[in-house]
């Protein structure tokens, strides 16, 4: 033993070691019944050792031994991580569930990747060759995708394969490879290999601007606020307003290979749901469970907190490990203010000076750092993967004036606020059109965006005025310009999240709903009364909607088209 | 041997320091002094300084009373004979009768591994149209009561508790008043249901860190119960009580406040006892109903507001009414799409026109004229308030939608309510056939 306890204040422990002591590397505090609980190094004072313990520390003594470990804090990375349940330090939940029962127990730690699976190894280098970290050295597949097997990710410099595994079938511990350097070094391999999850991972030629367009099939978000692949974003909004419920059907129907969900400090009920969910799914774009494209990270509020904020971490590195595979990979977290919160526990603890709302000064710099793991890169192979991140923000009493919020709105490339006025009014998804905004470019025209926009702020005012003047006061241009603003919001905007064909709307079929719905716009009404104007437009509008809801193609959906055409041609006077 | 430590350094609030070793962290100890013996719980370790949070408040406590360590966190027995039984915050019998004997199980056990969690799926009656129709409770669901204080929020967890088919009730009271607890035990007793309720009941008269162990007594009681394949509903008043009382330990360990002086961990602490809501894989299951009083209604405050961040939804309760906005149960389409095929139609139906029935009465208010229609709407509103709003109301949920029906055909025809036509169709009530049918048949 190495070390041993002197204080200990909730999960923070400080220990008095006797040998070398790496900041940020593992340890384990001993209880007394022999149970190690795994902690991390968070701060260095001479021969003194902070601590953060990833369990409940009940029952540690002064005195109590510790143990240090040259390595970090690290993610087992290779093939086997997909349709897997990890906590946030990648214990396999059902595996966990097998063998302690219903309850986390502390002090248990399992192999994140099962040891008995054998993988059907193809070599793709050969024997001589030269490489360098990253580089392919053969393949397995992996349920739908092809996984590449890569050298390892922290070699240095220049080596040759010395040897290298025949095709067959291997476990992630078999050796397939042997490397060696000019300084005579040699290194074995297998599948399986780690990662600091503190480190970006990043193994590229270089870094790209990320352009393409990531589809949700989320009408609001696609048309209005785009995302794209190797972007950020970010979904704040108060309590109940459906941040978890957008991220779900995100997870569901985004056009991107490999889904990562980071469940970070909310209901572990959700987290069930998509468990449950998820096999019974198919992939329309594969035809498979939705399950074999996802890695659920799990540690829900009532599980330790400072493994809430390594789970972060470890699904970003799972995530960056698929980039380096060309694939395309979305990690969602819901919701990165637990993570924060997890930092301000920690920082209270360390006796550091505190921000606002007593948030640590670094919160910002963390953010950002997070954010930035993101991106698309082109690999030495030349193909290009990409990692996109989505982070919901629950800020206090729903007021985005706050820390986390801000700091995240400075590095996120799009912003989409839910509003409690909308998500009251059912007005589903409340992503709020005045606040939100999209630094990208969508499937939409920039042009129409604007206008749209336009028409929605228009929109929005000519009603405030209206509250004030009532109806009476408002003339029928503006009356009718507020009707359109509202039959845009209804048919575009809105979507029912749980109908099978409204809740999931393609790129093309939005691009053309969407000119469907200026050609309306754009009709010029001549409206004689506003009883006319209101008339006119719920015609319309139930129209669209009911279209909204027929399968693309159907005979509804021809007919109800044809009705909305017969509607323009006819300037929505009746014939 | 027995061990004590007399070396007391330190008394602030209710947190006592003294020299000690071998203390272990979250573990108890007992301070005696003139005054009897007191629990404690060890809350912080340096050196051998140990911190002690003495649940009875340091009053009267010296710098030369003796502290014993106990070795081992709070435990409380778990045995049958718990049922029918009154504690107090600390677990000891409040009602005359003798210490009950059982296996000792810790208190603040780890989470339950996800993977081993249901779906859930089954609604709890409850006899409250509000609850049932429009924002029903399903079984392991964990929903807080949000409400002014002077609201019946005791009344209402009360009743639910009485109508909902639990095999156990537990109840945790914090900071309770006598004549609420008085009340509850009148109300299960009258009810029939005290022999399988257990109460853990902290008053406003204890002292006020008492309260912290009350929601953890609780639960991990429920829990058991649950293990053993029973259906348990948990009710804690009031959760504002405990956060204050954290709030009130965080200061005297000055740490830095979050949030108008509540510490930054409000929301894992909340999280932790909330989350022991469970329905479980092949066992029973944990419904945990809880009050929140709002302080100055501000649903901003953080106590209501870290709850709804946490919890599966929440009650208004204003004016002595559930509010149908703004309440919400997250889980409810997990059970009112199979009870009966007009739920959820009836649901949305009846909601949507009360929310236009509000506008006319701004409308109304301001001076504007009212229209024929906004005149229906008024009347709507009057009946939805009196016969399906009003908490006195006590109907199962069948008689409760046949109400909604009818209170719907008194005001509207049908094609007014916006209900799909097949429903219509199967559930308009044939009896008071509306206006419009009237024309029909009689052109017929
Ligand atoms: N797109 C939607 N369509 C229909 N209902 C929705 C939608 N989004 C949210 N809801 C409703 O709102 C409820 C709350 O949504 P959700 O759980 O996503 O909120 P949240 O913002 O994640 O809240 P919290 O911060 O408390 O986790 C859902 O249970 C559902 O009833
Ligand atoms: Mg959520």
């Amino acid at each position: 033993m190495n070390g041993n306890i002197v204080a200990v204040h909730g999960n923070l422990v400080v220990a008095q070691a006797r040998e070398r002591v790496v900041q940020n590397s593992i340890s384990y505090c001993v209880r007394t019944d022999g149970t190690r609980l795994l902690s991390e190094v968070v701060r260095v004072r001479g021969q003194l050792a902070d601590l953060q313990v990833f369990e409940e520390t009940r029952g540690l003594h002064v005195g109590d031994a510790v143990e240090f470990h040259p390595e970090m804090l690290s993610a087992t990375l290779g093939p086997g991580l997909l349709g897997q349940v990890y906590d946030g330090l990648q214990n396999p939940l059902p595996k966990l569930a097998d063998k302690v029962g219903y309850f986390l127990e502390s002090g248990h730690y399992l192999d994140a990747l099962p040891e008995e699976t054998t993988w059907e190894f193809t070599p793709v280098a050969e024997t001589g060759a030269t490489i360098q970290a990253g580089h392919t050295l053969g393949t397995v597949p992996e349920g739908i995708f092809t996984h590449q097997i890569m050298a390892p990710f922290n070699l240095r410099g220049e080596w040759k394969i010395e040897k290298i595994a025949t095709a067959g079938t291997y476990t992630v511990r078999d050796e397939i490879a042997v490397l060696t350097n000019d300084a005579g070094q040699s290194r074995s391999v297998t599948m399986q290999q780690t990662w600091p999850i503190k480190m970006p991972l990043n193994v590229s030629r270089r870094r790209l601007m990320p352009t393409d367009p990531l589809v949700t099939k989320v009408r609001i978000i696609d048309s209005l606020f785009p995302i794209v692949r190797g972007g950020t974003y970010c979904i704040p909004g108060p309590f109940g307003a459906g941040k978890t419920v957008l991220q779900q059907i995100t997870s569901r129907h985004a056009d991107v290979d490999i889904v990562i969900v980071a469940a970070c400090g909310e209901r572990a009920g959700e987290v069930v749901e998509t468990l449950r969910e998820f096999p019974e799914l198919t992939d329309p774009r594969t035809g498979r469970t939705l399950m074999e494209r996802t890695i659920i990270i799990c540690n829900t509020s009532a599980m330790p907190v400072a493994a809430r904020e390594a789970s972060v971490y470890t699904a970003a590195t799972l995530a960056e490990y698929y980039r380096q595979m060309g694939l395309n990979v979305l990690l969602l977290a819901d919701s990165t203010s637990r993570w924060a919160q997890a930092m301000r526990e920690l920082s209270g603890r360390l006796e550091e000076i505190p921000g606002e709302e007593a948030f640590p000064a670094y919160l910002e710099s963390r953010i950002a750092s997070f954010y930035e793991r993101a991106g698309a890169v082109e690999l030495y192979d030349g193909t290009i993967g990409t990692l996109t991140i989505g982070g919901t923000v629950s800020p206090a009493g729903g007021n985005f004036e706050e820390p986390v919020t801000q700091g995240t709105l400075k590095v996120v490339g799009a912003f989409h606020g839910l509003s409690r006025a909308r998500s009251d009014a059912r007005r589903y998804p409340a992503i709020d059109p005045l606040d939100s905004w999209s630094k990208y470019a969508g499937i939409i025209d920039r042009d129409k965006v604007a206008r749209t926009r336009a028409l929605l702020a228009r929109g929005n005012d000519i009603h405030q005025m209206m509250t004030v003047v009532g109806e009476e006061g408002t003339s029928v241009e503006d009356f009718t310009l507020a009707q359109c603003a509202e039959f845009f919001d209804n048919c575009m905007l809105q979507q029912n999240a749980f109908d099978e064909v409204d809740g999931a709307t393609s790129a093309e079929r939005q691009q053309f709903v969407f000119d469907k719905l200026l050609e309306v716009i754009d009709i010029d009404f001549a409206f004689e009364n506003k009883e006319q104007a209101r008339q006119t437009i719920v015609r319309i509008t139930d129209l669209v909607r009911n279209w909204n809801y027929a399968a693309t193609g159907s005979e509804e959906y021809e007919a109800l088209l044809g009705q909305i055409d017969a509607f323009i041609a006819a300037k929505g006077r009746e014939s | 041997m027995r061990k004590y430590y007399d070396d007391v350094t330190k008394i602030a609030g209710s947190v006592l320091t003294v020299k000690a070793h071998g203390a272990g962290y979250d573990e108890l100890a007992v301070i005696r002094s003139d005054h009897g013996e007191s629990l404690a719980q060890v809350i912080r370790l340096e050196g051998n300084q140990v911190a002690l949070q003495v649940f009875a408040g340091t009053q009267g406590l010296s710098n030369r009373d003796k502290v014993r360590l106990l070795g081992k966190p709070m435990q409380v027995a778990y045995t049958d004979d718990l049922l029918g039984r009154i504690f107090d915050g600390s677990g000891r019998p409040r009602d005359a009768r003798g210490q009950v004997e059982g296996q000792m199980i810790d208190i603040g056990r780890p989470a339950v591994n996800p993977v081993r969690r249901r779906m859930p799926d089954k609604m709890v009656e409850t006899g409250i149209p509000m609850i049932d129709i429009f924002n029903s409770l399903v079984e392991s669901q964990k929903l807080p009561i949000f409400s002014i204080a002077g609201e019946p929020y005791n009344e209402l967890l009360a009743r639910i508790g009485l109508q909902a088919d639990a095999d156990v009730i537990i109840l945790g009271g914090m900071g309770l008043r006598h004549d609420d607890y008085l009340k509850f035990r009148q109300t299960f007793e009258e009810g029939g249901v005290l022999g399988r309720t257990i109460m853990f009941i902290h008053t406003a008269a204890d002292p006020t860190v008492e309260c912290l162990l009350v929601p953890d007594l609780c639960l991990a009681v429920g829990e058991h119960f649950a293990l053993d394949g029973k259906k348990v509903l948990v009710l804690l008043t009031d959760m504002t009580a405990f956060s204050d009382a954290l709030k009130e330990i965080a200061i005297i360990m000055e740490q830095i406040p979050s949030n108008r002086g509540y510490p930054g961990d409000l929301y894992t602490q909340l999280a932790r006892r909330y989350e022991k809501a469970v329905d479980f894989d092949e066992a029973g299951s944990m419904t945990v109903l809880a009050c929140v009083t709002m302080p100055g209604d501000d649903v901003t405050h953080p106590v209501p507001d870290n709850t709804g961040y946490i919890t599966e939804g929440q009650f208004y309760l204003r004016n002595g009414r559930i509010e149908p906005f703004g309440s919400l149960s997250r889980l409810k389409q997990q059970v009112n799409g199979k009870s009966r095929d007009d739920h959820r139609s009836i649901m949305d139906a009846c909601i949507q026109l009360y929310a236009l029935c509000r506008e006319s009465r701004e409308k109304r208010d301001m001076g504007f004229e009212m229209s024929p229609w906004d005149n229906k709407l008024l009347h709507y509103g009057k009946l939805f308030e009196d016969r399906i709003m009003d908490l006195s109301v006590n109907i199962p949920l069948f008689e409760a939608l046949d109400r909604c029906w009818e209170i719907l055909a008194e005001c509207f025809d049908p094609e007014e309510t916006g209900i799909r036509r097949s429903i219509i169709d199967k559930y308009w009530p044939k009896a008071s056939s509306s206006p419009a049918e009237e024309m029909e048949m009689a052109s017929a």
